[in-house]
């Protein structure tokens, strides 16, 4: 603990202490997050209640995205919240140049899962699985292309595609496409913020009496992380056995 | 209490790993029939995830207990709204439907009023 005359010039003056200051501060991050998982809260909700009407389209959709990409995302992001909290301790231990360095591998790390993001929204574009007037998907043909590939396609597989409503599997990307597309909206502000960190780490703004700015900023990034954690499994990975 | 706590950079690695090693689970898991415990197992794994990446990565671990009444107000609300509207959604076929109620009408619902 760094006492309060040592980082007085930090500290503003509502605060008594440094350590008060900090705590509000995550105070306040933590505060944001609870909202925001309440903002996400009520795309999973519609998730919950149409996967549960119609579990069959979820079991069709799923299987028109890629478990590569997703899955390279995924690790991409866990990479990112890797180098994130190694940031936060390089700043805590009063390493700038390798906080700055870290920060730099954490915008990379994002700017790479939007890429694949990108890729990915470019082949659902290309074989009309946006919902609306240009959604087609005719599930008989996409079970011959599985088989055609030597695909195990297992009885619950065969049923779905054999029994599913294309108009629910509309529903399905309609999710798939606000949730991952607000998760992205979250990324783009994220890398926004983490350009905004190195720039002031650079300037020597932070030391070990000072990184609450580098500490929250931590904060949000990682609740990024655990939203992209739950997406995983929740579109990419239903019904697959 | 919670004075600033220096986590060494060993656990960050140890926790990524099993963080990878979970995500590998979870696929794996997701290509092999457990029945009706698939998403129960996918959600379990999701939510251990999460959970190390809160108490290690954002520090709740070391953290004041109030930031654990807020992340546990997150994860309060977000049940009530599932139960709350799963409640109706899945309660609906239980009573039968007054036939007033299902009939076309010519005037638009609400139209007479």
């Amino acid at each position: 603990m760094s006492s309060a005359s040592q980082a007085n010039e930090h500290v503003a003056h509502h605060f008594e202490s440094a350590e008060q200051q900090r705590q509000s501060a995550q105070l306040g991050m933590w505060a944001f997050l609870v909202t925001e998982v309440m903002f996400f809260s009520g795309l999973f909700a519609a998730y919950i209640i149409y996967r549960s009407l119609y579990p069959e389209a979820w079991t069709v959709g799923s299987h028109m995205l890629s478990i590569g990409l997703g899955g390279f995302n995924t690790i991409i992001l866990l990479c990112s919240s890797l180098t994130m909290a190694l940031a936060v301790h390089a700043a805590q231990t009063d390493k700038r140049g390798a906080s700055a360095r870290w920060i730099i591998l954490t915008i990379v790390l994002g700017l790479a899962f939007l890429g694949v993001k990108m890729v990915e929204y470019s082949a659902k574009i290309e074989h009309h699985l946006v919902p609306g007037a240009h959604f087609h998907l005719d599930p008989a043909q996409e079970l011959a292309n599985l088989q055609a590939a030597g695909v195990q396609v297992g009885d619950h597989l065969r049923h779905a595609m054999e029994t599913v409503n294309t108009a629910h599997v509309q529903l399905f990307f309609s999710l798939y496409f606000a949730i991952t597309g607000l998760h992205a909206l979250h990324m783009i502000i994220g890398i926004g913020v983490m350009i905004w960190l190195l720039k002031t780490t650079i300037e020597g703004r932070y030391s070990s009496a000072y990184i609450n700015p580098v500490e929250v900023s931590g904060l949000y990034w990682h609740f990024v992380d655990i939203v992209w954690i739950f997406l995983f499994p929740l579109l990419y990975l239903v019904g697959r056995h | 209490m919670s004075e600033k706590h220096v986590i060494p950079v060993g656990t960050y690695v140890g926790i990524f790993t099993a963080l990878i090693a979970l995500t590998g689970l979870t696929v794996w898991v997701a290509f092999h029939d457990f029945g009706s415990m698939n998403t129960v197992i996918a959600v379990g794994i999701a939510c251990i995830k999460a959970l190390l990446v809160a108490l290690f990565f954002m520090h709740l671990k070391y953290s004041a207990r109030i930031l654990w009444l807020y992340a546990g107000t997150a994860i309060a609300f977000f049940i009530l709204l599932i139960t709350i509207t799963l409640s109706d959604y899945r309660s609906r076929e239980w009573f039968p439907t007054p036939k007033a109620w299902s009939q076309p009408t010519a005037t638009a619902p609400g139209a007479s009023h």
